[in-house]
């Protein structure tokens, strides 16, 4: 019986044991000890940390417009990021799961953005932006393309939401088109015999089965454009004047670049009870809407 | 509505998807095309097709970037981590199924309520463990770090999985002698293979094209891997098209090969993995 206890222990320690120590270790330390700096004024370097209380909350909820510009536009990019994003990926996918020759080249296309990382796409684009949109417009003379598109804030604010929705709506194409194939054909071919349009069919029998897809493409979608910081790195650096700053950025900048770790911790404090939040809300949501067909 | 008439709106809707497509496409013709254009045919036209191929644009970028080093790099990185990832995961999840203690129950919890966590969250502490434990600025360091953040999500994956493995076969192994290790590496793993495809693609893209974590670890330009060698070629060749695209080109050229080759595994491990998280 003792025998058996340890063995069972061991089992424990050789399985679980590896994972469990790098999740610890990388994870819920770091979780932990960001709790604790977030109340200092840790500025990374010395190893003088003092206890300061709560004025780093303080003064981010009241001496830091900075902070609030950069949750601002990404809560303005994540609204508009969310919805195209979706939109795009379930016409993509409502599309390509009718009999088309084509069908399987055009998901691959549909789907490339996505498998290269966000700062190599910033890249690129930042090269269109600059240079290909500037021979657009001189050949079709469409004032679209001669728009200052990487120089100015509302302009900058829709190139980054372009560049994400190009990238992003493949990834989630792919879970609505896997969604979309598991809806009885029954179910659709009882629905045109009885008469319903392709619209009442979309709205009143394939949206409300496939809501478990959606409950992960806007979670998915959420927490993609709330964390983005590779593409407007390499896009436009934040800027014009930090108009394209994101939370994540901010945060960065606040730790690597002004050397306030204690206030960078306590900014990414915050952001985790923000996200944590709007996701739990958003999923609570969206599964009351699920049905059983 | 009849067979023929769905016929000739499934064409036209084929057409407009197909016009769709170019227009997806069309940033990846604008990178090629210019990556072989001398600088100046690039300032003078980004649209055309280029009069004559500057191959030694790719020459003079696959040097200066160091590029061969950065792959390698990439390389090392994403294969060592996606092992140990996958075979952490894999090992801590079967436990976790067939030992359903109190203790693994609050464990796969905990797993759960990490993946909420954004990265930048934890990233400044992280920097401070690493730096403690003498792994900075080395691909142990990432590693580490990669196994660290990326095995929650990876283990409730796999604990979905294992749920369905019928327990019979590790039964007859064991009474035939087989240890749970031997059982575990022998029987179950080979059974959990469409599972740990999903995992080592979904993690295999992550960690390869990851800019944030690697620059905050790894400092000696040496060690700088695809997204690294990239972003600091590209601030010092600002607006050097000639040379910049060509160093884009052959950062992107090989996640996109191996997409085109696992494509089949990268959708259905998508697939697979939405519909459990």
């Amino acid at each position: 019986m003792r025998g058996n206890k340890l063995s069972q222990f061991g089992q424990q320690l050789f399985f679980v044991g590896p994972a469990l120590l790098f999740f610890t270790l990388i994870t819920i330390i770091p979780f932990l000890m960001g709790m604790y700096y977030s109340f200092t004024d840790w500025n990374g370097v010395s190893g003088n940390v003092s206890w300061v209380g709560i004025s780093n909350f303080t003064s981010i909820f009241t001496n830091d417009p900075d902070f609030w510009s950069s949750f601002w536009f990404t809560v303005r990019f994540t609204v508009l990021g969310v919805v195209l994003t979706n939109v795009v990926g379930f016409f993509l996918a409502y599309l390509l799961t009718k009999p088309l020759k084509t069908r399987n080249m055009l998901r691959t296309i549909f789907f490339m953005p996505n498998v290269i990382g966000g700062l190599l796409l910033g890249f690129i684009w930042q090269f269109i932006f600059i240079k290909g949109f500037a021979t657009m417009g001189d050949i079709t003379g469409w004032s679209f393309f001669n728009l200052p598109w990487l120089g100015d804030a509302t302009t900058g604010f829709w190139a980054i939401v372009m560049v994400f929705v190009w990238q992003s709506s493949g990834y989630l194409m792919v879970i609505y088109i896997a969604s979309l194939s598991n809806v009885s054909k029954e179910v659709l071919e009882a629905a045109e015999i009885d008469g319903a349009s392709r619209m009442q069919v979309l709205r009143n029998i394939i949206i409300p089965l496939i809501m478990p897809a959606v409950t992960i493409g806007l979670f998915l979608a959420i927490s993609w454009s709330f964390k983005m910081f590779d593409l407007n790195l390499s896009l436009t650096k934040g800027g014009p004047f930090k108009s394209t700053e994101s939370v994540a950025m901010n945060i960065y900048n606040e730790a690597f670049l002004n050397n306030r770790y204690g206030l960078g911790t306590a900014k990414a404090l915050l952001f985790f009870v923000i996200v944590a939040l709007i996701t739990v809300i958003q999923v609570r949501v969206t599964k009351s809407k699920e049905v059983e067909a | 509505m009849n067979a023929k008439s769905k016929g000739r709106w499934n064409i036209v809707i084929e057409v407009i998807m197909i016009l769709l497509a170019l227009l997806f496409l069309s940033p990846f013709y604008f990178l090629l095309a210019n990556s072989v254009k001398s600088f100046g045919e690039i300032l003078s036209n980004a649209a055309s097709w280029p009069q004559e191929f500057m191959w030694s644009n790719y020459s003079n970028a696959w040097k200066l970037a160091r590029f061969s080093e950065a792959f390698r790099n990439s390389f090392i990185v994403t294969v060592i981590s996606v092992i140990l990832i996958s075979l952490f995961s894999a090992m801590a999840a079967y436990r976790m199924v067939r030992a359903n203690t109190r203790f693994n129950q609050v464990l796969l919890l905990l797993f759960v309520a990490a993946m909420v966590v954004p990265f930048q969250t934890i990233m400044i502490p992280i920097l401070k463990v690493v730096n403690i434990v003498g792994v900075n600025n080395s691909f142990a360091g990432l590693i580490i770090t990669n196994l660290g953040i990326s095995v929650p999500m990876a283990i409730f994956l796999f604990h979905g999985f294992i749920k369905s493995v019928p327990l019979e076969i590790e039964e007859a192994a064991t009474v035939d002698g087989c240890n749970p290790i031997s059982a575990f590496f022998r029987i179950v793993l080979p059974l959990l293979k469409p599972m740990l495809m999903t995992i080592i693609v979904l993690n295999a893209l992550g960690i390869w094209n990851d800019y944030l974590l690697p620059s905050l670890i790894l400092q000696a330009p040496e060690l700088r891997t695809i997204p690294l060698a990239t972003f600091s070629f590209f601030g010092q060749y600002t607006k050097q098209w000639d040379m910049a695209l060509p160093a884009l080109t052959l950062g992107v050229a090989p996640i996109v090969i191996f997409y085109l080759f696992m494509q089949r595994y990268i959708v259905e491990g998508i697939a697979a993995g939405s519909v459990k998280g």
